[in-house]
């Protein structure tokens, strides 16, 4: 397969993170006794299943899809918490995928993480200024007590909080300032990289605004490169510089953002395109995307994104499509694209808005 | 607009009572509903929104109880019937969808059992009957093969066909309204979608009318043909849904518009409101976004704003009350 050419060596920066062929299975089989018995066969779900994508330094790339398309897997694979059944992952290209824990040990500071929920992601029972204050002592980066008051203090008005706070307990906060707690933890390393899985789903509207505010102005401060993961379209097209667009473990598209919303080449990110609800009420006609995503214990062979594609082919139906590179800069998986068959523009021409019933 | 409307809720509050004195969790509000129409009530967490469409169809958890106020169903009273009196009209002339497809259908009976029971409490078809407008209604609602899926589990089905099921449920018997407590939020986005379609061809044909609660603007701006705007328990605008996302008038929906991203925006930082809606304890004299407006006038600290008319919308807002007052 070949190595998906990424839009950081064309414009010149350097390449931080590479993911090549990375994937992660899973065994959910029946128990053992189950199985001897009522010969049941093992079941393997392949949660990602081969993916390729650079991120360049101090950029912001989102994974978007649906819920069980493995994009919450890769960014755990990405910080180490699960380890891939194949492919590599270089950070400053060495590849982290096989270390051991005392070899992830230090890399460890400078990849954090922040999670979807700050209610299950705090723990309730200590003070937000030990909350903070863990990654500096367990990385011996602050050892005196004065100067980890110092940093703690510094950390959490980098976030708009008042250092003060630091003596409260995550309950006295609300959702927003409990994820900005987060993120204060998660700078607590002076991380280079972060993950950020969902890290405005769980919130309302306007304190979701606060948080991706807040985030780009972290980022522009501290030169900080982000792996964005979200369902949300219109979250990442407002923070992404490059994005890559999931189906059931497999990386459908990737390309920057501007591209991919103006642009759109897979028939699976246009149709997921029409389905955002319309705010500017131009009275368009939307087309959702048919069906609902398959089982991933069993996906439908070929291309996975075929039982609901408009046009798919027998080819499609039976040869797993590769990536390919379009003159537009799209790194696009799809064999219509490739043989020029699926063409610009709506995806049905004059549909009207159905309710996507395949049967 | 002509003829008496479907529903109107006049001065509705609603209360908790608590050790620590009693909440307000739904403060003196007043809405209508026409026949047929969609009202969409948007707001985050806490406006109130849910509490006010659980008063609706009696279903608040006590110790939650209706302080004041009145709910009219076709001019008739309905917040203070006896239990059975509202089972009635509830599932035969208001109809409801909540959040959680799972935990509005029971996992123990089959979806035909659970559909077929519903018709049998509201009319007097026979089970065979009953039978054929289940299989009627799964087909309606988009359900592949429903001769077949009509004797499923609830577990059997995807969260999308699911939501389909208690669309298909609380269609039953034909309401007049249905109260559907966001619907869609539960699902991925192209099921939304699809969710979407479906109860604006449905109540379309069937002539009903829609209380959609939502936190989300895009569902709203897709399905509702007049908006209600709720903050700390009351109404801070409410007026036709294009009016409404077009020209904000009130700052708390100015702010909330801004701060939804949307695509080809580009890198510009969203519209920020500071802080969060007070806590039901702490609600703040006078209008309830004092602190967190960017005008405020001497008024808004010590006295509500009442719902004044501004073109086609209504606000509770004493700027606008002033801008009215000046010209």
């Amino acid at each position: 397969m070949p190595d998906a050419p990424g839009a950081a060596a064309a414009e010149g920066r350097d390449t931080v993170m590479q993911v090549k062929g990375l994937a992660r299975y899973f065994d959910v089989s029946p128990p053992l006794l189950n199985r001897l018995i009522e010969g049941q066969p093992r079941q393997i779900l392949k949660a990602v299943d081969g993916i390729y994508f650079e991120i360049a330094k101090g950029e912001t790339f989102s994974l978007v899809g649906e819920s069980g398309c493995g994009k919450s897997t890769v960014a755990r694979l990405i910080v180490g918490l699960y380890r891939p059944s194949a492919g590599s992952i270089e950070f400053e290209g060495r590849d982290i995928a096989g270390l051991s824990r005392a070899e992830m040990a230090p890399l460890r500071r400078r990849l954090q993480m922040i999670f979807q929920d700050p209610y299950a992601s705090l723990n309730p029972r200590w003070r937000v200024r030990d909350i903070i204050a863990e990654p500096l002592r367990a990385f011996g980066l602050e050892t005196s007590a004065a100067g980890i008051e110092r940093r703690v203090g510094e950390l959490l008005s980098f976030v708009k909080l008042a250092p003060a706070d630091g003596a409260k307990y995550p309950h006295e906060f609300s959702g927003g300032q409990r994820q900005r707690i987060s993120i204060a933890r998660a700078l607590a390393s002076q991380p280079d990289f972060l993950v950020c899985d969902e890290p405005t789903s769980a919130l309302d509207v306007s304190v979701q605004a606060q948080i991706l505010n807040l985030m780009k102005d972290l980022q522009r401060e501290f030169g900080l490169t982000y792996l964005f993961i979200s369902h949300n379209l219109a979250v990442v097209s407002h923070v992404s510089d490059r994005v890559g667009v999931m189906y059931l473990g497999r990386l459908v598209e990737v390309a920057p953002a501007k591209t991919l919303f103006s642009a759109p080449r897979h028939p699976y990110t246009r149709m997921l395109l029409d389905t955002i609800p319309d705010l500017s009420m131009s009275g368009r006609d939307r087309t959702p995307v048919a069906g609902e995503v398959p089982n991933p214990i069993t996906p439908p062979p070929g291309c996975t994104f075929h039982p609901r594609c408009p046009f798919a082919t027998e080819r499609c139906r039976t040869e797993i499509p590769l990536p390919i590179t379009t003159p537009g800069g799209s790194i696009v998986t799809c064999h219509g694209v490739e043989e020029g068959r699926v063409t610009e523009g709506p995806v049905v021409p004059g549909a009207e808005a159905t309710e996507g019933i395949q049967t | 607009m002509a003829g008496k409307p479907l529903l109107e809720v006049r001065n509705l509050r609603v209360e908790f009572p608590t050790r620590r004195g009693v909440l307000t969790a739904v403060d003196d509000i007043s809405l209508h509903i026409d026949p047929g129409e969609v009202l969409g009530v948007v707001g985050e967490s806490g406006a109130g929104k849910s509490m006010t469409g659980a008063a609706i169809i009696g279903l608040l958890e006590p110790p939650g109880r209706i302080a004041g106020g009145e709910i009219l169903l076709e001019g008739r009273r309905i917040d203070n019937l006896p239990y059975e009196q509202m089972r009635r009209i509830r599932g035969r002339e208001i109809g409801a969808i909540f959040q959680d497809p799972l935990t509005s259908l029971n996992p123990l009976y089959s979806v035909g059992e659970q559909l077929i029971e519903t018709i049998q409490t509201h009319t007097d078809m026979s089970h065979a009957q009953a039978l054929n407008r289940a299989v009627e209604l799964l087909g309606e609602v988009g359900i592949p093969a429903p001769e077949r899926r009509v004797e499923h589990y609830p577990h059997q089905f995807s969260g999308g066909m699911r939501q389909r099921v208690v669309i298909a449920l609380a269609l039953c018997v034909n309401p007049k309204l249905i109260i559907a407590d966001e619907p869609t939020t539960a699902l991925d986005v192209s099921i939304q979608a699809q969710i979407i379609a479906l109860l604006k061809r449905l109540c379309r044909e069937h002539g009903t009318a829609v209380m959609l609660v939502t936190h989300d603007m895009g569902v709203i701006a897709e399905t509702a043909d007049r908006v209600a705007v709720m903050y700390a328990g009351r109404i801070a605008e409410v007026g036709p849904v294009r009016q409404v996302i077009q020209n904000p008038k009130h700052p708390y929906t100015v702010g909330l518009m801004g701060s939804i991203p949307s695509i080809g925006q580009g890198d510009g930082r969203l519209t920020q409101i500071e802080g969060a809606m007070p806590r039901l304890t702490a609600i703040p004299r006078g209008c309830a976004f004092n602190p967190r407006c960017t005008m405020t006038l001497e008024h808004c600290f010590t006295d509500r704003p009442e719902l004044v008319s501004v073109e086609q919308t209504k606000v509770a807002c004493w700027h606008h009350e002033k801008e009215l007052a000046d010209a």
